[in-house]
């Protein structure tokens, strides 16, 4: 009985150190010294980006002893879970990597400072409204929108050159019409003009449709919301499916496809064209074959040019942060135009800030950053990024109503019912 | 014939089995050919089982860009005390339930059968709070805490199933020859059950060394995060990944549970038969 008692006492000593052993400590933001400490939760995942922003974190440590940063690695597959629970447990990190799309709950839900008193009159105006509006609700500004990616097409130069089609150019892009025709002059053989990575269909139809004047989502007088399904709202949605159910030139085994799933038949010389993002040519660099030629052409333009929708990744400060105002001083170091051009070619994304923007170096030809600086301006915040209700609408509603589209199995009438009536109905719910 | 169809059968058994090994073993045998694939390989339209020039490039890259030793270090420390403890608090736990059933004993069953109905996204935010509250958030023993308190039900319901497979009536005739109560248990009753104890053992350390949301939330710097946390740094926005490294990584990370499974199997079916023998 004795030995049981012993062995008992032992291991609730061993629990109690290891425990004590594993405690955290309680972190106020201050030290006894007034040091400040400001948590820096970056998404940054790419290996040149990570590095890109590990220096510049290293850089201002160093030149600001009285407030230290502290990098944490956050992941874009579960931001949203992580950030919410850290809200609501007065635990979330000082300085937030987001895209915009994500925003919109947080702002509304009191989460997120509001960045107006704060901002530098620099930033302000260095970056464009358009893109400030991705990150503005409600009137307040709760997040600094610094790094965006236009849809490019990725294609094989050698096969486009063969086939005698006009090369189009950020000027001169093939209109939707035109880009249908080129896919069915690029396909032949055992190859595809284009294969559309559809797999998440909703965010790539909504911004490229607004290159045809489609926006679907219609904000009335009163500030509600509501869809309505014209003309320019058809234009891409039905390019798309007649490629793959009447011309046969789209890849329909593509449309359940992520955006990487692509890319070896891409390099296999199965599909001619890829519609990715504009950041995607970091992995085209990294894994297409020796002498593989390729390039980046814009996106097909409509009755509204080139215009697309995005959502930029952004940067914001916790309500809860007691340190906001050197949380928004490091966020102005981090979006220094030098640093910014740093963290785009990390990221092989732009910058939204128009004198990083005109930096030589995202001006090249090669890797096509010029096709991407030239796009920059049409860009526009991506449709419904700021209706509440969307989140529901795009997974309930309209991502099966494409998805079934896409593949033939239900025509546009079906899939303007269901867009338009099943989404408002959902946008209603929202907005009593 | 009978001999005839019984090969039949035999045979369709080791064709059924062989299909379902395979099936099995198709992601990690995937898993380990990625890994060691250059970036090149991993693009190509013909994939091969074989990489045509293996590299440990995947392996150096994944350890340059993400601390996964201290990382695997937290999840072994947080795992092996999740399982440890778990079994501790669970054995006493679940002989009582098991040899004394009574309306507590009832209702304490029932409560374990209800308990796993709750998902853990009702928890999270109410447990997030009351470690909060007790200073445990950012720290592998709030993290150790909750796995305990996650993997509790199950392991006592397992737990009661090995007790209930001791036959009663050995304790019984031990008590007869003399032995005391503590006697019987440490004797007689401990050997038997130790499979069950390994197994339970080994199903907690399971459910801790492949948790991913817990550790998320809870854990808040790099040097705490485990390993299913930093595994998703090598996925980016819009399910893009970083693929070489990502399978280099995923692959050291399956490798503790695959080799204490291969370790621990062979006692367990030893401890199984042994019991049989013994009742």
């Amino acid at each position: 009985m004795r030995a049981l008692t012993r062995a008992a006492a032992a291991a609730a000593t061993a629990l109690t150190l290891l425990l004590a052993g594993c405690s955290g400590g309680g972190a106020d933001g201050t030290d006894a010294d007034g040091t400040v400490h400001l948590r820096f939760q970056s998404l940054a995942w790419q290996t040149e980006s990570v590095k890109a922003n590990k220096e510049l974190v290293a850089e201002w440590n160093a030149t600001h002893p009285d407030i230290q940063v502290d990098y944490v690695q956050g992941s874009w597959d579960s931001v949203h879970d992580q950030l919410l629970t850290s809200f609501e447990g007065g635990e979330a990190p000082d300085i937030i990597h987001d895209a915009s799309d994500d925003l919109a709950d947080f702002a509304y839900g009191g989460y997120l400072a509001d960045l107006r008193t704060l901002l530098p009159g620099r930033l302000t105006e260095d970056i464009p409204a358009a893109s400030w509006s991705t990150t503005t609700f409600d009137g307040g500004v709760y997040g600094v929108p610094f790094l965006q990616e236009p849809k490019v097409l990725i294609a094989n130069t050698k096969i486009l050159r063969a086939s005698g089609v006009r090369i189009p150019t950020a000027d001169r892009p093939w209109s939707w019409q035109e880009f249908r025709q080129v896919t069915k002059e690029l396909t032949g053989k055992g190859r595809y003009g284009v294969a559309w990575p559809l797999k998440e269909p909703v965010s790539v139809t909504l911004n490229l449709g607004l290159s045809a004047g489609g926006q679907l989502f219609h904000r009335g007088e009163d500030g509600k919301v509501d869809l309505r399904f014209g003309e320019g709202d058809s234009v891409v949605p039905r390019t798309i499916h007649d490629q793959v159910t009447v011309d046969h030139s789209a890849a329909r085994t593509a449309l359940g496809m992520g955006g990487s799933d692509t890319l070896p038949g891409f390099f296999g010389g199965k599909y001619a064209m890829v519609p990715l993002g504009f950041a995607y040519r970091q992995q085209v660099v990294e894994q297409a074959p020796e002498g593989f030629e390729w390039s980046v052409l814009p996106a097909p333009a409509g009755s509204d040019g080139t215009a697309q929708g995005v959502s930029p990744q952004t940067l914001s400060v916790s309500e809860d942060s007691p340190h906001k105002k050197e949380a928004v001083e490091f966020i102005d170091f981090l979006l220094d135009p030098p640093n910014t051009v740093r963290l785009a070619k990390g990221d092989w994304m732009l910058p939204t800030g128009t004198k990083a923007l005109a930096d030589p170096a995202l001006h090249t030809e090669d890797q096509g950053w010029a096709t991407g600086t030239a796009l920059a301006q049409q860009l526009r915040p991506a449709p419904a990024q700021s209706v509440r209700g969307y989140p529901e609408w795009k997974d309930k509603v309209a991502t099966p109503a494409l998805q079934e589209y896409y593949s033939g199995t239900i025509g546009l009438d079906e899939l303007t019912d269901r867009l338009v009536d099943d989404g408002n109905r959902v946008l209603a719910r929202y907005q009593r | 014939m009978s001999m005839r169809t019984g090969r039949a059968t035999r045979a369709g058994q080791y064709l059924a089995l062989t299909g379902y090994l395979v099936f099995l073993a198709f992601p990690f045998l995937w898993l380990i050919s990625t890994a060691f694939k250059p970036a090149r390989e991993l693009g190509s339209l013909h994939p091969t089982w074989i990489p045509r020039h293996p590299t440990l490039d995947n392996f150096r890259q994944a350890f340059d860009e993400q601390p996964l030793l201290q990382a695997a270090g937290n999840s072994v420390l947080a795992a092996v005390s999740a399982g440890m403890i778990c079994v501790l608090i669970a054995t006493p736990m679940a002989y009582v339930m098991a040899r004394h059933r009574g309306k507590l004993s009832a209702a304490a069953t029932g409560w374990v059968v209800i308990s796993q109905a709750f998902p853990f996204v009702l928890l999270i935010i109410p447990l997030f709070l009351i470690l909060k509250n007790l200073h445990l958030i950012n720290s592998l023993a709030g993290l150790i805490m909750v796995y305990v308190v996650w993997s509790l039900p199950f392991a006592l319901w397992m737990l009661v199933g090995y007790v209930r497979a001791v036959p009663a009536e050995l304790e019984e005739a031990a008590s007869v020859d003399g032995a005391g109560r503590l006697r019987t248990l440490v004797s007689v009753t401990a050997p038997l059950l130790a499979p069950g104890i390994v197994a339970t053992a080994l199903f907690a350390f399971i459910t801790a060394w492949n948790e991913f949301f817990f550790a998320l939330v809870l854990l808040k710097t790099p040097e705490k995060q485990t390993l299913p946390v930093v595994l998703t740094h090598f996925i980016g926005a819009e399910g893009a990944a970083d693929l070489g490294p990502l399978a280099a990584a995923a692959f050291l990370a399956t490798l503790p549970s695959l080799l204490l499974f291969a370790f621990i199997q062979r006692r367990i079916t030893g401890g199984m038969l042994a019991g049989a023998v013994k009742s």
